[in-house]
């Protein structure tokens, strides 16, 4: 078989930026909570609240460190693989793309060290303050990040000439018309991400009754967090949808795996879609459902994807599936958070051994409903690069031939396989260790003059024969 | 034209971010290639912890660069980076294995030896890539229609390889001398003892390639042996200096070796500027060809001028902090 630059370089890039995103997405949610928490210990003096903050400020750094690592390797993607892509793409990918690495650098100059190393060296307020404009900094960073990717998918302010996108309008190009359902539903996604995480990891303390003061305390704003933001995350959803049907309705055909044009469409709850016959076998739905969600009417219509010439169809299976993973866990979070609401009355939210046991299991959830998520509109997007103006085929670089993208696509499999088996090790040894005691907490912070990294903020040892507290 | 030609300022600034990252990553990169040749464990402790503090800063820069040529010279970033598709990898990889090897030797005492290995490793292998990168920028690339058309390993020619060992070399000098200022005791003996003989393979490598180079290069050799006589100086200054590490380290100079090593550099790097001015693409491509429209430079200069003196400011409060001999048993946390 012939191997084929394009479909590997796709590969390639799905890869890296699929490990790439797991951290930031996490990051972004966990930078707010952490904010919270060290607002809530400003406001209470609770010292339950600073226990968590010391704790989870730890969990971020060696994420954020990890981010970081995986990030410098996208800045180099587009130019390695997509070259026809970011010339082309230039006037407007290079400064947006560039803005985020300038936030993110001028957040890491700024503010991460007063965060990650500043406890009892700055006043507390600073400190609070720190922690607030990391906050507000991922927030930043993902504005930029998804501006670019919006725009690949719904293009404006751009006119084309001689394969070259100049900008008309700056307002228009940034905030396209999806940027702001598409920034919504990810920041959405972050906070969930974030409050399974927290969610999970106390549960899992619970159950083995340590610090249970703080780990209640955690688990229960958690799951008022999650118990709005799971159902808000399906409206958005939704009104993401209806912006999908109207720029991208390939896409959202895709999705319900809806071949021609009609009316009264049901809801598929399962089907094997087959691209070749251009239909489903197995199909098996609930009546009229797509229609009422897509157009609020029972007998509204629908376009189908034979509306796009077989060549220009994403491929339908990868689109359908992934979309019933992101919203079959959508609808299994909100499921876990209403469950928490009932137990909540005599706390049994602290006690019911099954519920942390399934909240520990939800920890994973939200990483796969994201990538399912970027999974469904990438793929979905096919072969588009840039919607109805560049194919992925043209945006490849031309030079680039299949032993090449194939021999660094194995490439980066391995390097990230090494480097994620070792933090995610590294980073289940420092959950595992804790909150530290009263007593040890001073050995913590008196690193403000020592390197100012994010992963010198977790001290916890990497192998066992070192002292678990102090090394 | 503008009141202001925008491709020059950025001309400018991507210069001086590729000098800051050279310059800064280059003495961590050097000692990493240093690592193996080390007399003791303690003093690979010492070494790592004299660029434990400030190494993903220096960073810093290169994400810059790769950002920012993106944004104002995209011609360079679509044809550099698709040219060198498998040493970008190559440096890419390293430097990761590098930046985990950092966080996790300390961290861990059974697995050090590993750790160790990727630092020297990953250190070696960025070092040869980046130097790989400079050769194959003097050679020039095949270029038709603004794409590059030639295979994934024209990059690696005899020329190329050289110029590789060349900036392991020059980074080993600069890693040996920056251990000379953070130094002391019988690991500071060591570093002064192989300055001299980094130094001499520095001269050795680098003046092969600067009479190699006018070989490679047409526009090179009408550059220097043509009218403009001034340029001559540089070769001189990067000399100069040469001679005042020497003299530096014969009579044990603590910071003078480093600041001539970075003497060395600057002047090599300018004498390279000045061959191939203003071509940015080479052979055929000059600096405005390669530029992004003018909207776009401007749009992102505004950000990177309000950055980037925030950056600087941080690296030097960073280094600051940092100042001072690096002890044996001082662990950096």
């Amino acid at each position: 078989m012939e191997l084929d630059p394009l479909l590997l370089s796709r590969l390639q890039f799905a890869f890296v930026v699929s490990f790439h995103a797991i951290f930031p997405v996490f990051t972004i949610g966990l930078a707010s909570y952490i904010a919270l928490l060290h607002g809530l210990f400003y406001k209470t003096e609770n010292p339950a609240w600073d226990r968590l903050a010391l704790f989870w400020t730890k969990v971020f750094a060696v994420v954020f460190g990890m981010g970081v690592v995986s990030g410098i390797v996208m800045s180099f993607q587009f130019g390695t693989n997509w070259s026809n892509f970011s010339q082309a793409a230039s006037n407007f990918l290079g400064p947006v793309l560039s803005y985020e690495v300038v936030t993110a650098f001028f957040l890491e100059a700024a503010f991460l060290g007063v965060l990650l190393f500043g406890r009892g060296k700055v006043p507390q307020g600073v400190h609070l303050f720190a922690a607030i404009m990391v906050a507000i900094g991922t927030f930043i960073s993902s504005f930029w990040i998804l501006s670019a990717n919006s725009w690949m998918h719904t293009p404006a302010g751009v006119e084309l000439i001689d394969n070259r996108f100049h900008i008309i309008s700056w307002t228009e190009a940034i905030f396209n018309p999806s940027f702001p359902y598409r920034f919504l539903h990810m920041a959405v996604a972050s906070f969930l991400t974030g409050g399974f995480v927290v969610a999970g990891v106390s549960a899992w303390f619970l159950l083995r009754n340590r610090d249970p003061e703080a780990n209640r305390r955690a688990l229960s704003m958690c799951l008022w967090l999650l118990l709005f933001l799971a159902p808000t995350q399906a409206v958005i959803g939704d009104f993401h949808g209806l912006n999908t049907l109207e720029h991208q309705p390939t896409k959202v055909a895709a999705m319900e795996g809806h071949w021609e044009t009609s009316t009264n469409v049901p809801l598929l709850l399962f089907a094997i879609p087959d691209q070749e016959a251009q239909t489903n076998h197995f199909a098996f739905g609930i009546p009229n459902l797509a229609s009422i969600i897509l157009t609020h009417s029972v007998d509204g219509e629908i376009p189908g994807i034979s509306e796009a010439p077989p060549e220009e169809q994403p491929p339908v299976l990868i689109v359908f599936w992934a979309f019933r993973v992101m919203v079959g866990i959508g609808l299994l979070m909100i499921a876990v958070s209403l469950t928490g609401l009932i137990l909540r009355r005599k706390g049994r939210i602290y006690t019911q051994p099954l519920f942390l046991k399934s909240l520990v299991g939800m920890i994973a959830m939200p990483f796969v409903a994201v990538l399912a998520g970027w999974i469904v509109t990438e793929t979905g997007r096919a072969p588009w690069l840039v919607y109805g103006m560049m194919t992925h085929a043209e945006g490849l670089t031309p030079s680039l031939t299949g032993p090449m993208a194939l021999f660094t696509l194995i490439g980066y499999i391995l390097v990230y396989g090494v480097v994620f088996y070792a933090g995610v090790y590294y980073l289940t040894r420092v959950v595992r260790n804790g909150m530290l005691p009263e007593e040890e907490r001073e050995t913590v912070g008196d690193n403000f003059h020592r390197p100012m990294r994010p992963l010198s903020a977790a001290h916890t040892p990497f192998d066992d024969d070192v002292d678990p507290v102090r090394s | 034209m503008e009141m202001f030609d925008l491709t020059l300022i950025w001309a400018f600034i991507i210069g001086f971010g590729i000098m800051m990252y050279v310059l800064m990553d280059g003495f961590d990169l050097g000692l990493g290639i240093l690592y193996p040749f080390a007399p003791d464990e303690d003093a690979r402790d010492v070494m790592m912890n004299s660029v434990a503090p400030v190494w993903d800063g220096n960073e810093t820069w290169l994400v810059l660069g790769g950002a920012g040529l993106l944004g104002a010279f995209p011609l360079v970033y679509s044809v550099f980076l698709p040219a060198l598709y498998i040493g970008v990898f190559l440096m890419l990889a390293g430097l990761i294995f590098r930046g985990v090897a950092f966080e996790f030797r300390f961290k861990s005492r059974r697995n050090r030896r590993w750790w160790n290995r990727a630092f020297c490793w990953g250190s070696a292998i960025a070092a040869f890539a980046q130097g790989a990168v400079v050769g194959a920028y003097i050679q020039g690339f095949p270029v038709e229609n603004f794409a590059y058309v030639g295979g994934p390993f024209d990059w690696l020619t005899p020329f190329s390889i050289l110029t590789g060992l060349g900036l392991m070399a020059g980074y080993a000098l600069l890693g040996a001398t920056w251990l000379i200022l953070k130094s002391e005791g019988h690991i500071q003996d060591w570093a002064y003892k192989i300055t001299p003989m980094l130094l001499a393979l520095v001269l050795l490598v680098f003046g092969i390639i600067s009479i190699w180079t006018p070989f490679v290069n047409p526009l090179v050799w009408e550059r220097w042996f043509g009218n403009i006589q001034l340029i001559w100086i540089f070769p001189f200054l990067a000399l100069a200096c040469a001679f005042i590490v020497y003299r530096s380290v014969k009579t044990r100079r603590e910071g003078v070796p480093f600041l001539a090593t970075i003497g060395i550099y600057v002047f090599t790097y300018l004498g390279l500027i000045v061959s191939k001015w203003p071509v940015i693409v080479p052979p055929n491509y000059t600096l405005w060809d390669a530029a992004s429209a003018p909207e776009s430079q401007l749009f992102l200069l505004i950000g990177v001028l309000f950055v980037i003196p925030i950056i600087l400011t941080y690296t030097a409060w960073t280094y600051w902090v940092f100042r001072g001999k690096v002890r044996v048993g001082d662990g950096y946390h």
